[in-house]
């Protein structure tokens, strides 16, 4: 079980209390008439299946009920971070490999030493 | 003021009413005992009204009408002096009232008075929902095998309150006083709850006031 910080509760709360809802930041085209089928149909149907960092909306079913935003680990499950809506994420998955390639070159550095 | 349609639910025509529990009492019988560790008692016929809007304006419109400030932490229960009132906070815009009963109609139209053209909702739930009152040296531990949120006092308490889930059933739990733990459950649940609590009481003892 996960204990999910709920940024509108201000604290972890269990995860039977909470729904995922699909991809986050997905926004509406400002002028659906002008948008081509695909475009529109890219917005309607597909979806990212990112293996890595994925961004999600969850909401808190059982509690406050707000939408927020939750960025998720598709590999090890693990929850990054979670941040209300209209916010930015703090962690992407370019920080992360940027972290990771960080890492790497000190441990060659290491290895060198 | 705005113009929102109002009535007050409780009418002066003599029609009978009963409490969410009347049924229940009836079937599954209310335990009297003595040597109980637990006493549940139900808070029936209270005043419940949700109210919706922007912390600020509605704090002052509650302040001047209830005399009791608005939660604005998460989590966060007032009571009035008596205990009677009390103020919840729900969510980051919602709030639930209880009040006693009666008091709920005159509280809405003075609310809704003071309130004017303010961005605001205010919704009278009373029929929907019912408050049942755990006391006793057993109540933490029953609550500790029934619901999923951590009842420790270090992590609950005093003024408190949380939306959890409570036998699997959706409920509003808070903490009034040192000794009381009210659960506000839906009316349609009440029945199930309450026998819910006779079960995972029965090894402590129940004593139920009426």
């Amino acid at each position: 079980m996960f204990y999910i910080y709920c940024p509108y509760c201000g604290e972890h709360r269990e995860e039977e209390e909470f729904h995922p809802k699909g991809q986050a930041h997905i926004e509406r085209p400002k002028e659906p008439e002008a948008c081509s089928d695909e475009e529109w149909g890219d917005y309607l149907f597909f979806r990212d299946n990112p293996r890595g960092v994925h961004h999600e909306m969850w909401v808190h079913a059982v509690g406050c009920r707000k939408f927020f935003n939750v960025t998720r680990h598709t590999v090890s499950y693990e929850i990054l971070e979670t941040y209300k809506m209209g916010e930015q994420p703090s962690i992407t998955a370019d920080s992360q490999s940027q972290a990771r390639e960080g890492a790497a070159v000190s441990q060659q550095e290491g290895v060198r030493a | 003021m705005s113009n929102a349609a109002t009535f007050d639910t409780r009418t002066d025509t003599a029609i009978p009413v009963e409490s969410p529990l009347a049924y229940s009492y009836r079937r599954s019988g209310a335990p009297r005992g003595s040597g109980y560790r637990l006493k549940l008692r139900e808070r029936a016929m209270q005043g419940h009204l949700i109210l919706r809007g922007g912390a600020i304006v509605l704090d002052e419109a509650v302040r001047e009408v209830l005399g009791i400030s608005l939660p604005g932490k998460p989590q966060a229960l007032v009571l009035d002096a008596s205990g009677e009132r009390s103020i919840q906070w729900l969510s980051p815009d919602e709030w639930l009232v209880i009040v006693p009963g009666g008091e709920e109609f005159p509280l809405e139209t003075q609310l809704r008075e003071r309130l004017g053209d303010a961005h605001f909702a205010i919704s009278d739930v009373s029929g929907g929902q019912t408050v049942l009152e755990l006391s006793g040296e057993a109540a933490r531990e029953l609550l500790m095998k029934t619901v999923i949120y951590d009842v420790h006092p270090s992590n609950f308490p005093v003024g408190k309150g949380v939306t959890t889930v409570f036998a699997k059933a959706t409920t509003i739990l808070r903490r009034p006083s040192e000794e009381r733990w009210e659960l506000v459950v839906r009316r349609s649940f009440a029945d199930y709850c309450y026998r819910w609590l006779l079960d995972a009481g029965s090894e402590y003892g129940v004593n139920v006031e009426q």
